[in-house]
């Protein structure tokens, strides 16, 4: 069962420009990492709040939709973070052009 | 005396009785007359001014509610909500607790779940950016703003009767003022109680002007000097010019002595780019322009009278003026607009008048009302005058190479925009301000302001180019602003109105060059055969189709025959409704021609047949002309 976990997640890392991956629980605290410890804890802060924060928007705006995933595009990465009740993945990935 | 005491007495015994009221006439118990002695000590005051209020009696009082009381924390939250039997510092704890969460059933769903949209998204980037910019090196399309304007101040004569505007001028320091003068010019108009004052306008407040000029004669143009914001330079009804400066009152600083100064009204006045900056010229409808130093007026530096014949030049035969142009950036040269109707482009630096007059150009039926070189295509200039405004290019004499149309009311004045190089704006006696781009369309204004009911007199426009001032008959200014699209320039603008201008320049040029040509072989045959020209002529229609012509003079046998010929199409032309002639050789416009054959000869540019031998082969070229 953990193994099948732990496969996914080791696949996803290999993907092409993948740099990192996160689990982080709904209190903040980073589950699983392939970052090290003092910027797996910035994410895990940061895009927490900013996840829901998100959330609340677009349930604010129709209280019968909900945030289904996040991209934040910046220069240098792409930040992906996949939400849920309990938990969130957050996936850093670089451009490939 | 000082108190007034009246003692009456009751017996004890009567205390209590029943008082028995009787009637009783008026007692006098003292009389005190006034004192007139007294009066001596008291002074008259009339009127005395007392204060009286009436109002609800209102109390004030303080009262402080208890307030809410704020504090300022911070909290630095650097890792998760750890619960709290879990020691952050300990590492085993952490991980202890971390494995602990990761044998959740919930966490293995989620997680596999979550990856699956998270793997789509990462192959998708992989596969393409979706964010990349399309089209990034392109331009971004200008939008189509739909071209708009609307009245942003109206401005009023401020005297009564009012009187109409004849020029607007702004300030020179950001244009935040507007310098309008006010003249009734109709000859010997006897208006009772007007005034002769014009105004200097804040833009802003439109309710009361600035400052206000109350020179002796009205002024008939005004113009702010650019480098100074104070000063100003005015031409006035009677011929004179006046130097005005806003800092000393209402009345001139110094006026031209009226003997050396013109015999018209003067009609425009402009400063002149010279070191001092005190130098200025001005120009009126007598035919005299003469250049002045604000530091003295008494006589004008230099005369000149726009007399356009070689011999020596006399007022007698001078074009009045009615129109000046002068642009800062080329200092010796000028260009002035007549009542006649032509523009001469003039050389300050001319040595003799002829000299000085360098290009005519034959420019309207009627006054010259306006005059203005194009800000970026200093060869080009725009005249406006009778029902037309044209664009002259300084290369081309002999006619405008554009113009519009005919109007159905009186152009009164015009201006290019300053900052929109293809734009220009064009005043109309019924009231309507016209907005002309040429690049958009030459037939006709691409946009039509009815600003208001009178004829519109003057304009001027503002160098941001959004804003332009006009002045109508009754003595209203009207700031009007103008769309987005009317006022800012296209990066491809410039390109385009010089090939325009090229081109319209080359075809003038070439009509030149072909009217040249046929004149002087003209002249060629004329030398030849003097006899042909007359009877040419009386062939062409001064009398009557059909008539006796003497045809003794053609020698040549096809000569002769063209003219049988000619007179055959004539006489079966004419007994139909006249049409057009297309067989008919025609002549140019030097040969006047009765319009008893219809119809009247085309316009000069038309190219005549050379030689009646080419006839036939011209009658085709002809035809394929039209």
């Amino acid at each position: 069962m953990s193994n099948e976990v732990e496969e996914t997640m080791k696949r996803i890392q290999s993907h092409k420009g993948v740099v990192g991956t996160i689990v982080v629980n709904s209190e903040g605290i980073p589950i699983k990492t392939t970052l090290d410890n003092t910027t797996t804890v910035q994410y895990a802060g940061l895009i927490s709040s900013l996840a829901d924060k998100a959330r609340s928007v677009v349930r604010d705006l129709d209280p019968s939709n909900d945030l289904t995933f996040l991209r934040i595009r910046s220069k240098k990465h792409e930040i992906m973070v996949a939400p849920d009740k309990e938990f969130i993945l957050i996936v850093v990935q670089s451009p490939t052009d | 005396m000082d108190t007034i005491t009246f003692a009456y007495q009751k017996k004890r015994s009567e205390f209590g009785k029943q008082c028995m009221f009787s009637d009783k006439g008026p007692d006098l118990i003292d009389n005190y007359p006034s004192n007139p002695k007294l009066i001596r000590n008291y002074i008259l005051k009339d009127p005395i001014g007392r204060a009286t209020q009436c109002a609800p009696v209102q109390a004030e009082h303080y009262l402080n509610t208890t307030r809410a009381e704020y504090s300022n924390a911070i909290m630095n939250h650097i890792e998760g909500g750890w619960p709290k039997d879990v020691n952050t510092a300990d590492e085993e704890q952490t991980k202890r607790y971390r494995r602990k969460v990761e044998k959740d059933e919930a966490f293995h769903h989620t997680v596999m779940q979550l990856c699956r949209n998270m793997e789509n998204c990462i192959l998708q980037n992989n596969a393409i950016n979706i964010y990349q910019q399309y089209f990034s090196d392109v331009e971004p399309t200008p939008l189509v703003e739909r071209s708009s304007a609307r009245t942003v101040n109206v401005y009023q004569d401020q005297s009564t009767p009012t009187r109409p505007v004849t020029h607007i001028s702004w300030s020179p320091d950001n244009q935040t003022k507007l310098a309008v003068s006010h003249c009734n010019l109709t000859f010997q108009a006897v208006v009772p109680n007007q005034t002769n004052y014009s105004y200097i306008w804040e833009v802003e407040n439109p309710n009361l002007p600035l400052h206000t000029l109350r020179p002796e004669h009205p002024i008939v143009c005004l113009e702010y000097n650019q480098k100074d914001p104070n000063s100003l330079v005015s031409g006035m009804f009677n011929g004179q010019v006046a130097v005005w400066d806003m800092r000393k009152g209402h009345e001139p600083v110094e006026l031209s002595v009226i003997e050396n100064s013109y015999r018209d009204p003067v009609h425009n006045v402009l400063w002149i780019n010279s070191k001092s900056g005190t130098e200025f010229f001005g120009s009126s409808t007598d035919g005299q322009v003469k250049w002045w130093d604000t530091r003295k007026l008494s006589e004008p530096t230099e005369t000149l009278i726009i007399d356009l014949s070689k011999e020596e030049q006399t007022m007698a035969n001078a074009l009045g003026a009615s129109c000046l142009e002068y642009e800062p950036t080329i200092p010796t040269r000028f260009m002035v607009g007549t009542e006649q109707g032509k523009v001469i482009s003039c050389n300050r630096k001319g040595k003799t008048p002829q000299e000085k007059m360098v290009g005519k150009f034959s420019a309207h039926y009627g006054p010259v009302l306006a005059l203005q070189r194009n800000p970026a295509f200093l060869k080009n200039f725009l005249t406006v005058g009778d029902w037309t405004a044209r664009i002259w290019s300084e290369d081309c004499k002999e006619s405008s190479i554009m113009w519009t149309s005919f109007h159905k009311a009186l152009l009164t004045d015009g201006a290019w925009s300053p900052t929109r190089l293809s734009v220009f704006f064009t005043t109309r006696s019924d009231g309507i301000l016209d907005v002309w781009d040429i690049l958009q369309q030459q037939k006709q204004a691409c946009l039509g302001v009815k600003v208001c009911d009178e004829a519109l007199r003057c304009i001027r426009t503002h160098d941001a180019g959004r804003l332009v001032a006009v002045g109508n008959q009754k003595g209203t200014t009207y700031l009007v602003e103008f769309s987005e699209n009317l006022s800012m320039s296209n990066k491809n603008d410039k390109m385009l109105l010089t090939a325009m201008f090229e081109r319209e320049s080359k075809r003038e040029k070439i009509l030149e060059a072909r009217n040249r040509e046929i004149r002087l072989k003209l002249k060629a045959r004329s030398g030849v055969a003097l006899v042909e020209e007359p009877t040419q002529e009386a062939a062409e229609g001064e009398e009557e189709p059909g008539e006796e012509i003497p045809v003794d003079a053609f020698f040549d046998s096809s000569v002769k025959q063209a003219e049988a010929e000619f007179y055959l199409c004539i006489e079966a032309e004419t007994a139909p409704p006249p049409e057009e002639f297309p067989e008919e050789p025609e002549m140019i416009a030097e040969i006047d021609e009765e319009p008893v054959e219809p119809p009247p000869p085309e316009p000069p540019v038309e190219p005549a047949p050379p030689k009646k031998e080419k006839k036939g082969k011209e009658k085709g070229g002809k035809k394929k002309k039209k």
